[in-house]
């Protein structure tokens, strides 16, 4: 027997009133866990009624305590006819499972009916006594512990880093079958909440088991998806990277060690060869991509054993490398290190991680994205058991990824995520990730003792650049690229341009401030069904996926940066069009070359519309200086070169041959063959072009006092206030006219988005100065003519005043010095050096100040894509898309320096203390930290799903009324949960799902949301010192069996 | 194209005080956003009308959610769904429970029934007050009636505590339960120059001086604390005293000796003695009839038309300065305790203490 739950039933409080004639409720409860279901008396004519039951025992094996969830019904007594169900509340063990989280769940929580909401609350308390020794606990996973983080968590030190994680659960999706009979909501629904939430421990076990089996102990950046296939069934995946983590005592040693486990699965000689290359169709330079014979069909005869498959076509966006210079000096010994960190790593199947950011050393260099996609028609799951096909698929994908990030000379991919967008029978599996090299001393295996000499040595580049140096061999190229050396260290190659979905490396140097830049593109395409609607799909993915890098360059130019972070393309599929979305922060790296203007050009050098592409060529410059000014970019020297005017020809081509040194002169003249190198080329050749350039400059800059980005950190702004609002809006749109254009869809989608973030900003004017960070949008074509975008994000004030004041005494020549005491602490792996949260590191280290002032290092290249795309231009001219060249202007060094990303320190002014009302104020953060508040304790993982549905639409205020409501009483479930855990905060908060369908003829509607994130103690920071002592005894106390500190 | 669902939703409630009073005072959506443009708040953030559209309709619908919770302020405090902050609970009540004088100045004294109700689109007519308005204000009454009547206790600290509302906003409402259940005319023509604050006043000496209640707070025995309706309903026992008073007038030495007394004390101070002298017997007769009248509850009703037309008007067509009006009735009070065949002083005092106020605040144009 090898756990005890114990549950105590002790009050409700505003229950609804059930009996009409006395206004009063006789209500009783359910306790059910697995088959055992025990019952308190019933508490007659009472709202507020006092149970005040015995403990309920149930007594379980810790398989079912991981999987089952505790179900708590309350009900009302009716003596004469069946007991009406007021509601229930589910609630998840797991965070009592591992020793060092809480403890007890106790508090208020309210009573859900998926019918009607939330019907007043119930107090209940949970507690789990765990018989068995430590070998039989380990057998089951419980306590190996998850979090949504996709960095360290703060407080904790990861010893060891093991890899990628993943499992999958395949179901028969209840609700399909329900629908073959009359349908009762309330069973329905009920139903599909408990299912999927057996089925989220179920996989969350599994998972653990993984980790288990690899020696580790949590798993970090969990990332949980449903896919609603409909009639083929319900699947429930999810990714993550395992970790060994210690927890930290707030005194322990600066210098610990990250080593990356390399003993996951046996060596896959399949990487090694060729062979996967083999099938890239030779396309372009900028694209690589792999074509799977676009149909076959396994078993042909029948329906249900078919199996369809498209491989799109997909980009890799890097910087590609030049001439082969750069080796001189650092060129052994870097194929060193190579040749260290890729034998650890090509071991492993997977050698990817869905964190997104790193402690300061862990990540050498960065290729770019990596992103694959394929379209796949769904079958009906056969056996759950096995749910063969489901892994191959995205196995196959994998593969992909991984022999993209090959191409690009990295054995590692960061900041992996995988998505699918299912319509009908079609599903559109993605992945993307960001190719890395990561350095070797984290790849070996009991390497404790090397210390940070030995790191100095190893990797000379400082870490304000170095991860923006090429990883590829300048010899071997897979594209042509504009390569320079590093504006920062001069020894090596940068690229002009980097795409990453990393958040900025917190030593990264940048200039200015960052912002959110988006693409968006809608796509018509004609109904079908299976397979040639498959094929169509997949046909149209590439000009999508090349469209919307279009727009994300040019809008990047527009801004005058030169990288993204945090990229992250959606596309999703409709009946009859795909929406395509990319989000990403833009950023300017001082390591990289200063972007070029934008240059507008006719098609023949005769044109005619001179007068008028010359207009067009002052508002973009207008533009550009506008935002110059707007996000302070300001590197000193670019004001020798004139803000207008997009770059002097003749100048500027001798700078280009001064920097390209050597080998890499036959490629610049090669590229100055194609003129106009130093701009970005825009050519204007028929209307759609003209469009598109309009649509480039409808982007609305943010109005002044605030600033967004999508990542974790705001590139240029640190000194965080301790005003937080986190939200989520929704907005659907209909489009009634029924013969639109692409052009017409595309300024109808552009507009949603643009509108939406107007409608943040006014509503959240009251923070001013304030940044909207962490921006997470989400499309769907929910049915045919209905677009639905969701997002989420949070707003946080800063303190406008310390920023003017750092930005003035930003010091120019600090970025070695920076490096240098960087080097002291490079091996620190505990959340509090992950860039948000420097101040705390200093804490824990005990350091001096000056290292809370730590450049930001930046990293991820995406290479010359301009030049790259000269190729696609050749295959999409007839369709007539926006053809860009780009090119990299050069600067010499001497005039470059590095300005520091401003104001690390982070005020500590904040003082907000908790209490005061009797509920429990929660914050909520889709970010892994909170500003001024210092995370001293994670209770578990909040993973839940609920459904809400209504038969009477129009009396709840319309759809509009319906989900507003729904969505608040999802946050106040999440916040009843983390308060009932102990916790105040969560932390990585984020909507996985919010699936709405209406039928407003019917008066109907139903939605289903599905949340994540982590629940947390924290403690202000200005609290810190008195109350270090009694967070660390309650530290201790709790994290009795883990030995780590 | 059109937007078909739109919904901002904050971990903590967003809540602008502009558009909850726009909500509050009934406004429409649309006629909002008017106002909301006049007010240039669309300048603030470079909002176009749009936005502001979305903007009001997400707040109203979080009001209206609210709502609900507002009807029991108690609730707002330990309720799960919105994360509102202290202060801002504060500011919801408040300004939920928060009335328009003009409006209540018409429903004073009325019966809270459904037969008012029907009449409030009038009223809403009448008073410039938006029918919605009207509507929230008038339930608000009702529901403080409801809830106070079912509780023991003193009325202000119930209504404080019970809805969670300032001091100020508590005695108010305090007056209008009494108004209310003590049925008090204050419709009349003549009564109208009377504002609310005027009444609640007077309601407020009536509540600590006439009541049950108000004996209890004087006398030890602590049970008498907790008799119910104790500052709803005037004293029985001390209306009846009332009637004692009669003696003031109705003994014809008494009466002489009374006006003597009060004319040798205000000769010379003032330049409308010779009125004053004249006028005694009349004011005295008026006052002392209005006090033995209170048995009666229709007499009862009309207390304030009363103190009007047989003492306020007469002085006010003598021209008689709010200073005259304090001289005379301090003097008019005091002289009474001189008079050695005079007993009841106790009850004098009780009864001349809250007429006198009220007088010299209901003696205005």
């Amino acid at each position: 027997m090898p756990g005890k739950l114990k549950a105590k039933i002790v009050a409700g409080r505003h229950l609804p009133v059930m009996d009409r004639a006395s206004d009063l409720t006789d209500a009783f409860v359910e306790v059910k866990f697995g088959n055992t279901t025990f019952k308190t008396d019933v508490c007659p004519k009472s709202l507020n009624p006092q149970w005040n039951s015995e403990w309920f025992k149930f007594e379980v094996d810790d398989e079912d305590l991981q999987d089952e969830p505790l179900q708590i019904t309350v009900l009302d007594h009716d003596t004469y006819s069946a007991n009406d169900a007021i509601g229930k509340v589910y609630i998840d063990i797991d965070p009592l499972l591992y020793s060092e989280a809480a403890s007890v769940i106790s508090g208020w929580f309210p009573i859900y009916d998926t019918i009607h909401g939330i019907r007043g609350e119930i107090n209940v308390i949970v507690k789990v006594e765990l018989f068995n020794d430590l070998n039989r606990f380990r057998q089951s996973s419980c306590g190996v512990k998850f979090f949504c983080t996709t960095c360290i968590p703060q407080c904790y030190r990861a010893t060891l880093v093991h890899g990628f994680v993943e499992e999958l659960v395949v179901n028969e999706d209840p609700e399909y079958q329900w629908i073959d009979r009359i349908r009762t909501p309330r069973a329905s629904n009920e139903a599909r909440q408990r299912l999927i939430s057996l089925m989220s421990g179920e996989l969350q076990r599994k998972i653990g088991l993984k980790v288990l089996e690899m020696g580790g102990n949590a798993v970090v950046g969990y990332l949980q998806c449903f896919d609603l296939e409909g009639e083929s069934g319900l699947v429930v995946r999810a990714i993550g990277t395992a970790c060994t983590l210690d927890k930290l005592s707030s005194g322990s040693a600066p210098n610990t060690n990250t080593h990356m486990h390399p003993n996951t699965a046996p060596a896959s000689n399949a990487c090694n060869s060729p062979s996967k290359d083999g099938k890239e169709s030779p396309l372009a330079h900028g694209c690589r991509s792999t074509h799977n014979s676009p149909v076959h069909s396994v078993c042909s005869s029948q329906r249900l054993s078919q199996n369809f498959s498209v491989s799109v076509p997909t980009l890799i966006f890097t910087g590609m490398g030049s001439g082969g210079s750069a080796g001189k000096e650092a060129g052994p010994l870097r194929t060193l290190l190579r040749q260290q960190t890729q034998t650890a790593l090509e071991q492993r199947e997977f050698p990817f991680f869905t964190l997104t950011s790193f402690p300061p050393g862990f990540l050498l260099h960065v290729g770019g994205v990596v992103s694959a996609r394929s379209v796949k028609l769904l079958d009906r799951i056969h056996n759950p058991d096995e749910p063969e096909t489901r892994d191959a698929w995205w196995e196959e994908i994998r593969q992909e990824i991984k022999s993209h990030a090959r191409a690009l000379g990295c054995h590692a991919v960061v900041g992996y995520s995988e998505s699918t967008s299912i319509c009908e029978e079609v599903c559109i599996l993605s992945a993307s990730g960001t190719a890395a090299i990561l350095n070797p001393r984290y790849m070996r295996e009991g390497c404790l003792d090397i210390g940070c000499t030995d790191h100095r040595f190893e990797d000379p580049s400082p870490p304000s650049c170095g991860f923006c140096h090429i990883p590829y061999d300048e010899l071997n190229m897979p594209f042509p690229a504009q390569l320079t050396y590093c504006y920062h260290c001069r020894r090596q190659k940068v690229p002009d341009v980097l795409f990453t979905t990393i958040d900025l490396p917190s030593e990264a140097a940048v200039a200015g401030k960052g912002c959110l830049i988006q693409a968006r593109l809608c796509r018509l395409k004609k109904k079908a069904q299976g397979e040639t609607n498959a094929t169509a799909i997949s046909n149209l993915l590439p000009f999508m996926e090349y469209e919307l890098h279009t727009q994300l360059m040019n809008k990047l130019k527009l801004r005058s940066m030169n990288a993204l972070f945090g990229l992250h393309i959606q596309i999703s599929v409709g009946e009859n069009m795909l929406l395509g979305l990319a989000s990403a922060t833009g950023v300017y790296l001082t390591a990289l070359p200063a972007p070029g203007g934008i240059q507008i050009a006719g098609k023949t050098p005769g044109d005619l519309s001179n007068e008028h592409i010359s207009s067009i060529q002052k508002r973009i410059n207008d533009t550009i200086a506008v935002n110059k000014e707007l996000y302070q970019i300001n590197p000193p020297e670019l004001a020798e070169e004139g803000v207008g005017s997009p770059i002097p020809e003749p100048r500027h081509r001798s700078r280009l041959f001064r920097s390209h040194s050597e080998s890499s002169d036959e490629l610049s003249e090669l590229d100055l063959s194609h003129g106009k190198k130093d701009a970005f080329v825009l050519e204007i050749d028929d209307t759609d072009a003209v469009e598109d350039i309009h649509s480039l400059l409808i982007d609305a800059p943010p109005p002044t006092g605030f600033y967004s980005c999508n990542t974790e950190n705001m590139p240029g702004i640190s000194n965080w206030t301790s005003g937080v609002q986190m939200f989520t809006s929704v907005r659907v749109l209909r489009l009634s006219n029924a013969n639109l254009t692409n052009q017409g869809l595309n300024k109808i989608f552009t507009d949603l988005c643009e509108n939406l973030l107007k409608s943040f900003y006014f509503k959240l004017r009251s923070m001013i100065p304030c940044c909207l960070c962490h921006l997470n949008f989400t499309v769907a074509v929910p049915e045919e003519e209905l677009i639905q975008v969701t997002v989420t994000a949070v707003a946080m004030t800063y303190d406008k005043e310390q920023t003017q004041e750092k930005t003035a005494e930003k010091p120019v020549n600090k970025g070695s010095l920076e490096a240098e005491e960087q080097l002291q602490f490079p091996l620190e792996l505990c959340a509090d050096s992950s860039s948000s949260n420097i101040q705390t590191a200093s804490k824990i280290s005990g350091v001096a100040e000056s290292t809370n002032i730590s450049p930001r290092a930046a990293s991820v290249d995406y290479g010359s894509f301009a030049d790259r795309c000269s190729t696609w231009l050749e295959l999409l001219r007839l369709k007539a898309h926006t053809i860009r060249r780009g090119s990299v202007k050069t600067i010499s060094s001497l005039e470059r320096c590095s300005p520091l990303q401003e104001g690390r320190s982070r005020s500590l002014r904040s003082s907000r203390s908790f209490g005061g009302s009797s509920v429990t104020v929660v914050k909520m953060t889709p970010l892994s930290f909170l500003p001024g508040i210092r995370i001293i304790k994670y209770l578990g993982i909040i993973n839940m799903f609920f459904i809400r549905e209504t038969t009477s639409l129009r009396e709840e205020g319309g759809v509009s009324g319906f989900l507003h409501s729904f969505i608040a009483e999802v946050f106040a479930m999440v916040r009843a949960h983390v308060a009932a855990l102990g916790g105040n905060a969560v932390v990585s908060y984020s909507m996985k799902e919010c699936v709405f369908m209406e039928n407003p003829n019917k008066n109907q509607a139903q939605c289903l949301i599905n949340v994540s994130g982590d629940a947390v103690i924290c403690i202000s920071e200005t609290d810190q010192e008195s109350s270090a002592s009694t967070a660390n005894t309650g530290q201790t106390g709790g994290g009795g069996t883990d030995g780590a500190t | 194209m059109s937007v078909e669902l739109d919904v901002f939703v904050g971990n903590t409630t967003i809540m602008d005080e502009e558009v909850y009073q726009l909500w509050l005072d009934g406004y429409t959506v649309n006629d909002a956003v008017k106002v909301r443009m006049e007010g240039g708040v669309m300048d603030e953030c470079e909002a176009s009308k749009d936005v502001l559209l979305s903007d009001t309709m997400d707040q109203y619908r979080t009001f209206q959610m609210c709502e609900r919770l507002l009807h029991s302020p108690a609730k707002l405090a330990n309720q799960l769904l919105f994360q509102i902050p202290p202060h801002r609970q504060i500011m919801l009540i408040e300004r939920y429970y928060a009335f328009d004088d003009t409006f209540v100045r018409e429903v004073l004294g009325k019966k809270l029934s459904k037969g008012t109700k029907k009449d409030l689109d009038d009223i809403s007519a009448k008073t410039g007050v938006t029918l919605k308005s009207c509507r929230r204000q008038f339930d608000n009454f009702k529901r403080v009636f409801k809830v106070v009547e079912e509780l023991k206790g003193p009325l202000v600290e119930n209504i404080r505590q019970h809805f969670l509302l300032s001091d100020k906003l508590a005695r108010d409402y305090a007056a209008i339960v009494f108004f209310a259940n003590n049925r008090f005319e204050t419709g009349k023509r003549k009564l109208q120059y009377l504002s609310f604050q005027d009444f609640a006043f007077c309601a407020g000496q009536l509540i600590s001086n006439w009541t049950v209640g108000a004996v209890g707070e004087s006398s030890i025995d602590p049970s008498y604390n907790m008799v119910e309706d104790m500052d709803v309903d005037l004293d029985k026992e001390f209306l009846q005293e009332l009637k004692e008073l009669k003696i003031l007038i109705t003994d014809k030495d008494l009466l002489d000796q009374h006006k003597s007394l009060v004319c040798t004390a205000l000769r010379g101070k003032t330049k409308v003695f010779p009125e004053m002298e004249t006028s005694f017997k009349n004011l005295s007769r008026g006052l002392i009839n209005i006090a033995a009248k209170l048995t009666n509850t229709k007499d009862v009703r009309d207390f304030f038309i009363d103190l009007v037309e047989k003492f306020i008007e007469p002085c006010r067509s003598d021209r008689w300065t709010a200073a005259d009006m304090k001289l005379y009735l301090t003097h008019y009070t005091n002289s009474a305790h001189i008079l050695d065949t005079f007993k009841h002083q106790v009850v004098w005092d009780r009864y001349m203490g809250v007429v006198k106020s009220c007088i010299f605040k209901m003696y205005h144009d």
